[in-house]
């Protein structure tokens, strides 16, 4: 399922990106705001769905996979765009896969040196940061296209754009399942981020349906639906922007020299 | 859709949704009262507190949807759902497990997806799965023993076990439902030794067989008055009927047939739950097939599952398969040779 998403975003991606770099600067404003906002990984391709909806059920989780995330996007987008130029049309796919393996195995040995605990936690789901979508298209659909500055800079902002998302999806289903916010931060941050954890009540019963999975469909589908809110609010807004001056100058005809 | 009425005297049914819903609340009374009986004052407190959150919640929705309120909330939908979701519920469920059972179903699977007659899952039995799945612990031993003169305490005390305050606040009840015992401890031992529990009395299974019996006359009723057909609930019992004789005739190895039929929430299921027009298929021979669909997931959820009863999630799998049955059971239109279903259907 999730090869037709990545696909299916992927030639979407290629159009637009296509239509960028037709001999224009790249421009940065533009990249960050994709990534962040209007073609946010998470939220709008839904790419990376598998680990999204796996590991969020707690703030720390989430950061700790977001991070590992933007560091692999970043890296790979930067290094898919060095050799942009040498690797024939035919195996770039196998290529980039190579490039992003050894990304996603660096970032697995440094987690499993500098924060144990949390990469016993997230367990298989880092080695499976290889198979995340999202990564695997920003190369083909953006890096291998681009130079390098854009590039990096695109995968900083899609990995941001989707921890974002995996940050706040986890303080969701954390409060309501748990009851706590930021528990465990001394896993990703050391012993004096233990104080940190702010318990709002202390049920006697977590709230197993947002600790698990299905909990993580429904905070993305209420993600989603805000985010549709906003962006509809926005264009009302902009609208109405546009719609009024015109009426006031139509108004006022200054006839006079 | 308004068609033109001409001449000849067409039929024209009286049951308007309100005076159907009317009629699902009414039936519902001999299982009610049998509940009561037996449970005690919380199966009471239970649905007014859920049929109250119900309609709260309903209207709240409606405001912000900017809906017609009086339209929407004359057709007693929610309180339908409301005294469902009482009845399904143990009855010391503590009031917040209720309040987010209820308010679930209302506000997510029944608004969100568009309201009255546009959701495809039933609203009460997703109020109830998702508490069952969330606080198992609350959901499965907050059933008091009717054999235990607990149920028989008076309605204050109840209420202060349900909504946790004074002194009579206890922390939990202990008493598991006969097909949880039966379930459990048949795997060491024998039918007989079993059936020793207080739980099963000396009939089937003590009160729930009355509470199930109870159901099943209020079913008939509305079958009787043509509100639901019988097509579905007969279907769901002798699948299940079926598929118990077939493999589960060993009573030392696996629940009997009259455990599944008389305990549990099967009459419940059969007639209220899955009857629902809104979530099931429409044409009969749908509706037969919906049903056996139904009845072999109960048995195979409560035989192989790890909940004790399965109607919630029997029903709900089904309600997806709802849209691809009517799709395959259209029925043929007059005039035509052959009936336009399935694949061919669209030619």
């Amino acid at each position: 399922m999730a090869e037709t998403i990545s696909t299916a975003a992927e030639t979407e991606d290629t159009s637009q990106t296509n239509t960028d770099t037709s001999g224009k600067r790249p421009d940065y404003r533009d990249i960050a705001y994709n990534g962040l906002w209007k073609n946010n990984p998470a939220l709008v391709q839904l790419l990376g769905l598998c680990p999204l909806l796996a590991v969020t059920a707690s703030v720390v989780n989430a950061m700790g996979l977001g991070l590992a995330t933007t560091i692999v996007l970043t890296g790979s987008n930067l290094s898919v765009s060095m050799i942009r130029n040498y690797v024939p049309e035919s195996v770039r796919l196998p290529a980039f896969v190579m490039i992003i393996a050894s990304l996603v195995t660096c970032a697995e040995l440094l987690m499993q040196a500098y924060t144990y605990e949390l990469y016993e936690i997230l367990g298989i789901f880092i080695p499976l940061i290889v198979t995340n979508c999202a990564i695997l298209g920003r190369a083909d659909a953006f890096a291998s296209k681009n130079g390098l500055l854009p590039s990096a800079l695109d995968g900083f902002m899609m990995g941001s754009g989707f921890s974002i998302v995996l940050i706040l999806l986890g303080a969701i289903r954390e409060l309501v399942g748990q009851g706590t916010l930021f528990s465990g931060m001394d896993l990703l941050f050391g012993e004096t981020a233990k104080t940190w954890q702010i318990s709002l009540w202390s049920n006697n019963e977590d709230f197993l349906f947002m600790v698990l999975p299905p909990g993580a469909f429904f905070g993305m589908g209420l993600l989603i639906a805000l985010k549709n809110i906003i962006d509809k609010q926005l264009a009302s807004r902009k609208q109405k922007r546009i719609s009024e001056p015109k009426k006031a100058g139509a108004k006022r005809v200054r006839v006079t020299g | 859709m308004s068609f033109l009425r001409i001449s000849s005297p067409h039929a024209r049914g009286k049951n308007s949704t309100k005076s159907v819903m009317q009629q699902v609340a009414l039936a519902t009374m001999p299982g009610f009262l049998a509940l009561f009986y037996f449970f005690g004052w919380g199966v009471f407190i239970n649905i007014i507190w859920c049929v109250l959150l119900a309609v709260t919640a309903e209207t709240a929705v409606l405001l912000l949807r900017k809906r017609p309120l009086s339209f929407y909330l004359s057709d007693y939908s929610a309180v339908v759902t409301g005294i469902l979701l009482g009845l399904a519920l143990p009855p010391f469920a503590p009031w917040w497990v209720s309040a987010i059972a209820t308010l679930f179903a209302i506000i997510v699977a029944k608004q969100l997806y568009g309201g009255m007659g546009m959701n495809p899952f039933n609203p009460a039995m997703v109020g109830y799965a998702l508490v069952l799945i969330s606080f198992p612990v609350a959901m499965t031993t907050n059933w008091s023993n009717p054999v235990n003169p607990t149920g028989t305490a008076d309605f204050l005390t109840h209420l202060q076990w349900i909504f946790g305050f004074g002194s009579n606040a206890i922390d939990v009840f202990t008493a598991a439902t006969p097909l949880d015992i039966y379930k459990h401890e048949i795997a060491a031992s024998t039918e007989a030794v079993v059936r020793q529990s207080p739980a099963f009395g000396s009939f089937i299974s003590y009160g729930w067989e009355w509470v199930n019996i109870g159901f099943l006359l209020g079913g008939l009723y509305l079958v009787l008055r043509k509100i639901i057909s019988w097509h579905t609930p007969v279907a769901l019992l002798v699948s299940l009927s079926i598929l118990s004789l077939a493999l589960g005739w060993d009573a030392d190895q696996v629940t009997p047939l009259s455990i599944h039929l008389l305990s549990g929430g099967t009459m419940l299921g059969a007639f209220f739950i899955a009857t629902d027009p809104v979530t099931g298929p429409s044409s009969p021979r749908g509706k037969l097939i919906f049903g056996a669909g139904i009845g072999v997931l109960i048995y195979i959820i409560r035989t192989y599952g790890n909940y004790p009863d399965a109607v919630a999630f029997a029903v709900l799998l089904m309600n997806f398969a709802a849209p691809f049955i009517d799709y395959y059971t259209q029925p043929r239109t007059y005039g035509h040779s052959r009936s336009k279903r399935g694949f061919g259907g669209n030619k």
